[in-house]
């Protein structure tokens, strides 16, 4: 049967016709809708981890009891879980053990562009790179035969351009899940150093049989063309070269480590001119050089950073003139923005005016460091709001400047990474104003289940994590609820907060409007009483506006945006804005 | 066939997505070879959203390069200026009219071009601009607009207009097949 599904779809199709058995990860783009998929699909487990070195972990224990798993998350994802991964590799499986990582090449949506190719070599386990969804969805069975011929676990890598984008897939017969022995083996799974000293060197041996593997596998084919140009090239580059150089000759890598090196040789030799084509690092022309293969087009045309496309092709291999047509210049930037009527925006709407530091943290609440709020100063990581700021607090001190830095975060960040920061800020004897923006869901992503939600990803009633309770656990004394949506409240608990000395923690327990699709009426504004100050616009809401007209612009609200949340009424000194009763029309 | 490049633009929230999804399996269903692909990253409304779909015998990429597109379908005036460069020479679009503010205009950073329409009528010769607001009321749901542009597209895309409105039907929620397909017609008919 035919369908049209995206890359991410492709393998929780995969996985559930494959065998798969248990699957684990953390919401992150571009990986996140695989899970889901899986559990919208419905014939396989699966669970939302509350951060990735969980999820990998879990999965190692699904394989070990048996049964073929799978861990999904992004790139960033596996710095959480590279601690499991490069001792995972020397254990090996016991069931076959997918680890699908989401890279995000342009940044689309992400904190850093690194290359998870580099992953598979620092440990040494084979990664496979799919050029479309089909190619995905074949993958998920062929990565898990590997991986139990092998006996190694087994990247599967997209990017945004085969995880978001749809192709045509042929779907092929269901494998039933066979779940294995769940073996006790102690020299296999116990990696004290002794048994390690022999696991290590059965994975230098491991990598070479791989590499034999690489050099007859149809995962990596050839395909001859014209001899003039040949190019070697893997996942959605792929496809791109096929747009820009129809006529090349291609050495297609579906297999991207451990690279098939007499193959590579005798490509190299059947053309005249050797191109690389590979997004990000030049991971497999680093490789191919010191193979002795003279390559004549690889990183010197192409960049290192963001994305390939054809147009960028055309231009390094200089085929003729790419006349590239600009976009209209001026135009005002539409960046992503707080939605209508969110919580984040009251805090942050009083977090600007105060002028703090806001060491911040990854979730929709990031945005707060844009302008008009420009009221976030740092963002490294899952987590780091805390420990950051524990940092500066203890720097401040030292150097006897009397500020308190603030912290924000979110509920499945905090849950994620920021619970052990909070703890050693309580222990060590910190001092900053930590506030934990609790809507009760992974928002950024899209809204998915967490450990406060009080559901599974399979939609199965769950324990809540008690937010308050929590961080009194962990050792923080001075815990007080918030709410942001009211404004004079926020500014009196912010300063309260950092005017108390050591730890200080506010939780606003306000739910994601979106998640949960709270409605309200929308606002207008009496254009009597506007006088044009523009007070309000500094909440950065998208539902206001001027007035195109008139002697003295005014503001106005669009009432098919607002959602009725009353922020930018309390920064109207004159009384102009009112609810219209009943009325809501916001297209969320 | 030769390939039909298709762009869809509009401001998250406003279901560029799900129109994207009506086209690539109106063309599966058709029997061609298709790809879609947008970037969707962030969850929250109001940010620019691009989204490609690509009809043809075989497709390999799937993005849709600037200078390219056959047809650009905008949910926004000023979305379809920030990516009028995309259509080809003699390239089509249609667009709503209806416009929704920025989050810098909106925060006074930045203010909207109040000749948006004549820069678009410079900017391709061909371009039809569509009351989709209040031909989704009409139709029962202002979120309907996605439905309504499909609709008003309808004729100029390599597809037939029966596969597209069986799509629609079997792709709505039930409550929702009603609105859509009034949408769908409202627009075919503006």
């Amino acid at each position: 049967m035919k369908k049209i599904i995206s890359g991410n779809e492709a393998i929780a199709l995969g996985f559930g016709d494959f065998g798969g058995v248990f699957a684990s990860g953390y919401p992150g783009t571009p990986s996140t809708e695989t899970l889901e998929e899986v559990a919208r699909l419905g014939d396989v487990y699966c669970e939302w981890a509350p951060n990735e070195k969980v999820a990998l972990e879990s999965a190692i224990g699904g394989s070990i009891a048996g049964g073929r798993s799978l861990s999904t998350m992004k790139h960033v994802g596996v710095n959480v879980a590279a601690d499991a991964l490069l001792t995972l590799t020397y254990t090996g499986v016991n069931a076959g053990l997918i680890l699908m990582v989401s890279d995000d090449p342009g940044m689309h949506s992400s904190q850093n562009e690194q290359d998870s190719r580099n992953y598979a070599k620092f440990a040494k386990v084979p990664m496979l790179d799919p050029a479309d969804s089909q190619e995905a969805y074949e993958m998920v069975k062929t990565g898990f035969e590997i991986s139990e011929q092998f006996d190694t676990p087994l990247m599967l890598r997209t990017t945004p351009r085969i995880s978001h984008a749809k192709g045509v897939v042929v779907q092929q017969e269901k494998i039933a899940p066979q779940i294995g022995e769940w073996v006790k083996d102690v020299p296999k799974y116990v990696m004290l150093p002794n048994f390690g000293k022999l696991k290590h060197v059965e994975v230098e041996a491991r990598l070479l049989k791989l590499q034999e593997y690489a050099e007859t596998t149809p995962l990596n084919r050839i395909e001859m063309r014209d001899t003039e140009i040949g190019i070697i090239t893997s996942g959605v580059a792929y496809q791109h070269v096929r747009e820009a150089c129809p006529n090349a000759s291609i050495l297609k890598l579906g297999m991207v480590h451990p690279l098939p090196a007499r193959k590579i040789q005798e490509f190299a030799k059947s053309v005249k001119r050797l191109v690389i084509v590979e997004e990000m690092d030049a991971i497999f022309e680093e490789q191919i050089r010191a193979m002795g293969v003279d390559v004549e087009i690889g990183k010197n045309k192409l960049p290192l950073c963001g994305e390939i496309n054809a147009d960028i092709l055309r231009t390094a291999l200089g085929g003729g003139d790419v006349e590239v047509t600009s976009p209209v210049a001026g135009l005002p930037q539409r960046p992503p923005v707080f939605c209508p009527s969110c919580a984040h925006r009251g805090l942050f709407t009083i977090l600007s005016k105060l002028k703090v530091f806001v060491s911040g943290d990854i979730g929709c609440y990031t945005l707060g460091a844009l302008p008009p709020m420009n009221a976030m100063h740092s963002v490294i990581d899952m987590g780091a709001s805390i420990s950051a700021a524990h940092g500066m607090a203890k720097v401040n001190a030292i150097a006897g400047r009397d500020e308190k830095p603030v912290a924000v975060i979110g509920d499945s960040t905090f849950f994620h990474s920021g619970m052990t920061g909070l703890m050693s800020m309580a222990y060590n004897g910190g001092n900053a104003l930590v506030i934990i923006m609790d809507n009760r869901t992974t928002g950024m992503t899209g809204g998915q289940e967490n450990p406060g939600t009080g559901e599974t990803l399979q939609g199965i009633p769950a324990r809540q994590v008690e937010m308050v309770p929590l961080v009194k656990a962990l050792g923080i004394d001075n815990v007080v609820e918030l709410n942001s949506y009211d404004l004079s409240e926020t500014e009196a608990a912010i300063k309260k907060g950092l005017a108390t000395p050591g730890p200080y923690v506010l939780i606003d327990k306000n739910p994601c409007i979106l998640r949960y699709k709270i409605r309200k009426p929308a606002m207008n504004v009496d254009q009597e009483k506007c006088t044009g100050c523009r007070a309000c616009l500094k909440v950065a809401c998208m539902a206001l506006g001027l007035t195109a007209t008139g002697e003295k612009q005014k503001v106005r609200v669009d009432p098919n945006v607002c959602n009725g949340c009353g922020i930018c009424q309390q920064t109207c000194k004159f009384d102009a804005m009112h609810t219209i009763e009943g009325e809501n029309n916001a297209n969320l | 066939m030769q390939i039909f490049n298709i762009v869809i633009a509009g401001v998250g929230g406003q279901g560029v997505l799900m129109a994207s999804k009506v086209l690539a399996e109106s063309a599966l269903v058709s029997g061609m070879d298709v790809k879609q692909n947008e970037v969707h990253g962030m969850a929250q409304r109001g940010g620019s959203v691009i989204s490609f779909v690509r009809i043809g015998d075989q497709i390999n990429s799937p993005i849709v390069m600037p200078g390219s597109a056959d047809l650009l379908i905008s949910f926004e005036p000023l979305e379809a200026l920030r990516y009028i460069h995309y259509l080809k020479p003699g390239g089509r679009l249609v667009y709503s009219k209806v416009s929704i503010n920025p989050s810098t205009v909106a925060a006074g950073l930045a203010v909207y071009p109040a000749d948006v329409e004549q820069q678009i009528a410079a900017g391709c010769a061909d371009a039809q601009g569509i009351e989709a607001l209040s031909i989704a009321r009409a139709a029962g749901n202002g979120k309907a607009v996605n439905m309504v542009m499909v609709g008003a597209v309808m004729k100029h895309l390599p597809l037939k207009e029966e596969v597209i409105t069986e799509v629609v039907k079997q792709i709505s929620q039930n409550k929702g097949i009603e609105v859509n397909l009034k949408a769908l017609a409202g627009g075919a008919a503006a």
